[in-house]
Formats: structure tokens, C-alpha cells, sequence
């Protein structure tokens, strides 16, 4: 496992604003070298110290990450906002920055709603009192727009989304992201790098063809130093709702993430079965967790959240020790 | 190069087909390499670039991982799957010093890998040459679209799943196609249910339906319905050949249709 600076793979970029831009043993032979190494090595953007006044009011923050598409990231993103709101006493708002495919407005049933300039900033949309949400979804005029952008004007809008939305006083910050580890990946991390972020919850699906992926994922947290709360295993088996029998259609041929997190030594957070529910729940932009609290599903997210919660209250109570 | 009309590593490529979707995990990658194997079962020779740079998935899926690219005088060569070099495939994932190894890249550099990718392999003759590409519309697929098109790429197949979540991003790429003058082949709709092995009885795990009314609202050809079937999840995970293994499974007449569906939306063209 790559890890550390000095063991730090090939064909890594250090990003365009990074000091090493154009300088790291990474930059050799990439066609932008030039470009970046003149390209006036980027004073750090004033907008880090901004969002790092802006997150004072921000207690918790959580990404979820997934090298893999559509293995759930929004589903548990959605899921688990919906889940910590349950407690009316805390605060919880959801970002979304998948720029290219905004899948949040509408699994918090959401869609079509627009966000309102304030005198303090963008104001998000409200679900509930205690749970908000920001989307490039809420910025389309139709929904046939799409938003055709390279990385620099995708960045741009994190940057937005951080620095120039009127949060308000949080507990939890859930950050929805696309899959990969590009532009939005770094520009999150960058963006929030003054900031402390509580750690990241990793998805997948049980079959290899994901878990190479998330691999992938795992060492990008490495190496950008995001601490790893655990990985949650979706769409892990499905049981028949006619003869109760379980069928692996994503099967689990090396052993899934159960043997992944052995390996890698992080927490396996949860498993969450296949329920065709939770597809129409979100279709239809409600919680699964309130619309059939009875399914094993819900128990299993159920724990899953909870065992977040802990940690970052254990996290936090760490650091004020500290 | 290309303004004198000359196609230089593409010059003996037929036809070139992207697979997109503005969805994760919808199965862009599963239905290009059930595509390359249908049409190479039918005698045709096929490529296939994979410009997912961040999750490359072709090279496990024709159990390719580990093979190298070699150099020679007109640029790479790609790596050939088959004895007889019927399926030659490009991907990132030759590229990598160790398979775990994440690319964490930014815009510009993915796209000058693009670039790289699309003027420098040395595909020779092609009858089909299938782009699979991450999920979205941003730098890749930008990228792809441009620099293909000198090259007058025969169109876009789109997959999407039935949920309307998903529905929902396809929408937008089909805008992106439009946008960018690309023709879209087709609608294929994945996942579209799932037949208990146990007792028959089919659940529409996610959603029936979504993705043949998109194709009719949106007025393009729709390719048909691919069910969720475990022998295709197995076979793309130990890179086996499902067209050839599972004739009798259930998914395997949908991909069949849609792969002459490709074919004969070539034949005016005349191949
Ligand atoms: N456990 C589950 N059972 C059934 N359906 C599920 C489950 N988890 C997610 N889904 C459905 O699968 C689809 C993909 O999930 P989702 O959109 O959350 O994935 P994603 O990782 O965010 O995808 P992308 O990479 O495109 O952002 C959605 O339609 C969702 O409703
Ligand atoms: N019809 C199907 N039946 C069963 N499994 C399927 C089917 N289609 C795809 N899969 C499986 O679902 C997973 C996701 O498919 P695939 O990797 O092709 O999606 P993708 O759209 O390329 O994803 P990404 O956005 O990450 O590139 C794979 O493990 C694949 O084997
Ligand atoms: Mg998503
Ligand atoms: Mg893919
Ligand atoms: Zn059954």
C-alpha cells in the first residue's frame, strides 16, 4: 500500500494549486509541467481562510466516498442525514457536489425547488427545520439541463458551495460526492484542509469489480490524510420476497468488504441488503427509514449511523481533551 | 494530421461507438464489453478504449489485468485479449505500477491522456471500436467527444437503470449528446429486473420501465431491457466469456438484440 510521502505512486498529481504544481516526482513527463511549475505557483486561495471561518459554526463533518458508481453514495448520504435528523435537537445539512449528476434534490424530495439569495449568502433548502441541503441540482433551470463543465468550473462551485452558503449553526456536515478521485475529490479536500474534517465513510458493493475501485478510494484517503471511519457494504444480498430465499446477485468473489477491511485493517461499518424499497423511497424522495422502519435494511442503517454518531462524538470529546 | 483528412492510428477503424451514462454503476462497462464479445463471436475484430481513468473496469472484465503495453513505431499496442487478436483493448489500468494504485488527477492532465490515447494506439484494422467512459459530463468525456470527432464517430449507446434517479442523469447526457452533435444510437435499460433462481418470481429491485419512457419522451430508439442476472455478475468478475457460456441465461438475448441492433445501424453505411 502506497502510503506516506515518500512512497507516494506515480501518476500522482499534486494538484494545479498545490507548491509541488509542476515540481513533485509525479510531474515528470506530464504534458502540463510546464504549466504548472510557471503558472505563478498558486498563493494559497484566500478561500481557504474563508470557509475556515465559515465552518466555525460547523461541528461534524462527514464525506462519503466510493471509488465506484452507483454503488450508493447518495442513497447513504440521503439516509444517513435523514437519520441523524431524527434527533430535532441537532442541526444537520447536506451538500451535495456530484456537479455532473445530482442525485440528492431528488431522493430528499427536493427537485425543482431553487436556492435564495440572502444578505449572508446562497440560502439552502430546508427538508425539515433541522436539515438542509445544497445541490447544483437547485441552480438548473429543467431537468434536461445539463451542466457540461470541465474540472476549474466545477471547482469553482465546491469552492461556492462552502464559502458563500449561509449553513448556519450544524452538528453534521454530510458531503455527497461523485465516484472517482479528480477534481471535486480534491478540490473538497482542499477547500476544507484549514478546517477539521471527522473522517470519511467508504461504499461498495460486495463484488471485486467494486472493490478495486474502492481500493483505489482507500489509498486516496491515505495519501490526502482523510481518517477513515469504516466502509459500508451495500446491496449486499437479496432476499426473495416471495420464498424468503437469498440470492448474491453482486457476488461476493473475494470475500467482499468483509475480507477488504481485514486487509486493510478499517472498520466494516454495516452491511445493507438489497430492498427494492429503498429505490422507490428515493424515487419518491422519502426517508426508507421512516417509510418501512420494519425492514432489515432500516436496522442495518440504522446501526450503521449510530456507529458514526459515536465516533464523532468520541472524536470530539478527544479533541477538547486535546 | 487530421486536416489533412488523414486518420492516422484510426485510419483502419470502421465504426467507433461510446457507451455513456450520466449514472454511476448503471453498467457502461458491463454492456462494452458484452458489445465487443457479441460482435467479436461474430466475426467482426473490435477495440476498445476505456477512458475511465479513476475506475478503469474493462481490463478485469476480459481478464486482461497485468498485461502490459508495448511501444512500436506508429505508438502503442494495445493489449490483445484473445489468441487470434480479435479484441485489443487500451486502458489506463495497463498503465499502473500497482493495481490499487489510485489516479488522482485533475481535468487537465485526464484530458491530455485522452488525447493521447485517441491519436496514439496502434488499433489496426477495427470494425468496432468501443469507447467506455466514467460516468457523467465533464473533462473525459469533453475530451473524448472532441478529439473523436474528426474521426465521425457512428453515435452514443446510453444505459441507464430504471429508477428515476437514475432516468434523471441520462436526461441530462442525452443533452450533452445534443449538444455536443453526437448521435445517440439507442437507450439500453439495465438492471430491469431480477428472477428468483429459487422460485421464479420476478422483483423489479430497481424499478421497471424508466428507461424505455425516457427513450420514447425523448423520441431516440429505445435497445431493450437487460434483467440483473448473477451469471453476468459472475462472469464479468472472473473476466469469462458470458456470450459464449450463458447463451441460456436470461440476459443474454437482450445483449445479443442490442449488439445487432449496433450492426445493423451500420449496414446503410455500408460495412
Ligand atoms: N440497498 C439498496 N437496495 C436497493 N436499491 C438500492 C440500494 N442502495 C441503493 N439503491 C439504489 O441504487 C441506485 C444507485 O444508488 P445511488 O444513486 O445512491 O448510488 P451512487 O453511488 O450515489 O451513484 P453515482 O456514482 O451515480 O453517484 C439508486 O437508484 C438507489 O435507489
Ligand atoms: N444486468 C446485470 N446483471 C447483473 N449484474 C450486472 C448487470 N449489469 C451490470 N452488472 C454488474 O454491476 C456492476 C456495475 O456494472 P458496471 O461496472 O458495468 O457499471 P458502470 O456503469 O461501468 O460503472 P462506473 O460508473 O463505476 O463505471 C458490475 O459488477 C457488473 O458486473
Ligand atoms: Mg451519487
Ligand atoms: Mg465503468
Ligand atoms: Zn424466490
Amino acid at each position: 500500500m502506497a502510503e506516506g510521502p515518500g512512497a507516494a505512486p506515480p501518476h500522482d498529481c499534486p494538484g494545479t494549486s498545490s507548491a509541488q504544481a509542476g515540481r513533485a516526482a509525479a510531474c515528470q513527463g506530464c504534458p502540463n509541467q510546464g504549466l504548472c511549475a510557471s503558472g505563478g505557483v498558486a498563493a494559497p486561495d484566500p478561500a481557504i481562510e474563508e470557509i475556515k471561518e465559515k465552518m466555525k459554526t460547523v461541528k461534524h463533518k462527514i464525506l462519503v466516498l466510493s471509488g465506484k458508481g452507483g454503488v450508493g453514495k447518495s442513497t447513504f448520504s440521503a439516509h444517513l442525514a435523514y437519520g441523524l435528523a431524527e434527533d430535532e435537537t441537532k442541526q444537520v445539512a447536506l451538500l451535495d457536489i456530484d456537479i455532473c449528476g445530482p442525485s440528492i434534490p431528488k431522493m430528499m424530495g427536493l427537485e425543482g425547488e431553487q436556492v435564495h439569495q440572502s444578505g449572508s449568502g446562497w440560502s439552502p433548502v430546508y427538508v425539515e427545520e433541522n436539515l438542509s441541503v445544497m445541490s447544483v441540482g437547485f441552480l438548473l433551470s429543467s431537468p434536461d439541463d445539463a451542466v457540461i463543465w470541465r474540472g476549474p468550473k466545477k471547482n469553482g462551485m465546491i469552492k461556492q458551495f462552502l464559502r458563500d452558503v449561509d449553513w448556519g449553526e450544524i452538528d453534521y456536515l454530510i458531503v455527497d460526492t461523485p465516484p472517482g478521485t479528480s477534481d471535486e475529490h480534491l478540490s473538497i479536500v482542499q477547500y476544507l484542509s484549514s478546517t477539521h474534517i471527522d473522517g470519511v465513510v467508504i461504499i461498495t458493493t460486495p463484488q471485486e469489480v467494486s472493490l478495486q475501485d474502492v481500493r483505489k478510494e482507500i489509498n486516496f484517503c491515505h495519501k490526502v490524510k482523510l481518517p477513515i471511519i469504516g466502509v459500508v457494504e451495500n446491496m449486499s444480498g437479496f432476499v426473495c420476497p416471495k420464498c424468503k430465499n437469498e440470492s448474491q446477485i453482486f457476488p461476493l468473489t473475494t470475500g467482499g468488504a468483509e475480507k477488504m477491511c481485514q486487509n486493510l485493517n478499517i472498520s466494516l461499518l454495516g452491511k445493507v441488503p438489497l430492498d427494492p424499497q429503498i429505490g422507490k423511497s428515493c424515487d419518491k424522495g422519502q426517508s426508507f427509514l421512516s417509510e418501512i422502519p420494519e425492514s432489515p435494511a432500516t436496522s442495518s442503517y440504522r446501526n450503521i449511523i449510530q456507529r458514526i454518531q459515536e465516533y464523532c462524538g468520541l472524536h470530539h470529546s478527544q479533541e477538547k481533551i486535546i | 494530421m487530421e486536416e489533412t483528412g488523414l486518420r492516422g492510428n484510426l485510419a483502419g477503424v470502421k465504426h467507433i461507438l461510446l457507451v455513456l451514462s450520466g449514472k454511476g454503476g448503471v453498467g457502461k462497462s458491463t454492456v462494452s464489453t458484452e458489445l465487443a464479445l457479441a460482435l467479436w463471436h461474430t466475426g467482426k475484430k473490435v477495440g476498445i478504449l476505456d477512458v475511465d481513468l479513476c475506475g478503469p473496469s474493462i481490463p478485469r472484465m476480459l481478464k486482461a489485468q497485468g498485461k502490459a503495453v508495448h511501444q512500436c513505431d506508429s505508438g502503442w499496442v494495445p493489449v490483445f485479449v484473445d489468441q487470434d487478436k480479435g479484441i485489443s483493448l487500451m486502458s489506463i489500468g495497463f498503465l499502473l505500477e500497482k493495481p490499487d494504485d489510485a489516479v488522482v488527477w485533475r481535468g487537465p492532465k485526464k484530458n491530455a491522456l485522452i488525447k493521447q490515447f485517441i491519436s496514439d494506439v496502434a488499433w489496426g484494422e477495427l470494425d468496432f471500436l468501443i469507447v467506455d467512459t466514467p460516468p457523467g459530463t465533464s473533462d473525459e468525456h469533453i475530451s473524448t467527444v472532441e478529439s473523436l470527432r474528426p474521426y465521425k464517430p457512428l453515435g452514443a449507446v446510453l444505459v441507464t437503470t430504471p429508477q428515476v434517479v437514475s432516468v434523471g442523469d441520462v436526461r441530462r447526457e442525452l443533452t450533452f449528446c445534443k449538444k455536443m452533435g453526437l448521435r445517440v444510437i439507442g437507450i439500453v435499460e439495465n438492471m430491469s429486473g431480477f428472477v428468483c433462481p429459487h422460485c421464479s418470481e420476478c422483483t423489479n429491485i430497481f424499478s421497471k420501465g424508466g428507461g424505455e419512457e425516457l427513450a420514447k419522451h425523448a423520441g431516440v430508439p429505445f435497445l431493450g431491457y437487460v434483467p440483473l442476472d448473477p451469471h453476468l455478475t459472475q462472469s464479468l468478475e472472473e473476466g469469462k466469456d458470458f456470450i459464449q457460456e450463458f447463451p441460456k441465461s436470461s440476459a443474454f438475448p437482450a445483449l445479443a438484440y442490442i449488439a445487432q441492433q449496433i450492426m445493423d445501424s451500420t449496414a446503410p453505411q455500408g460495412s
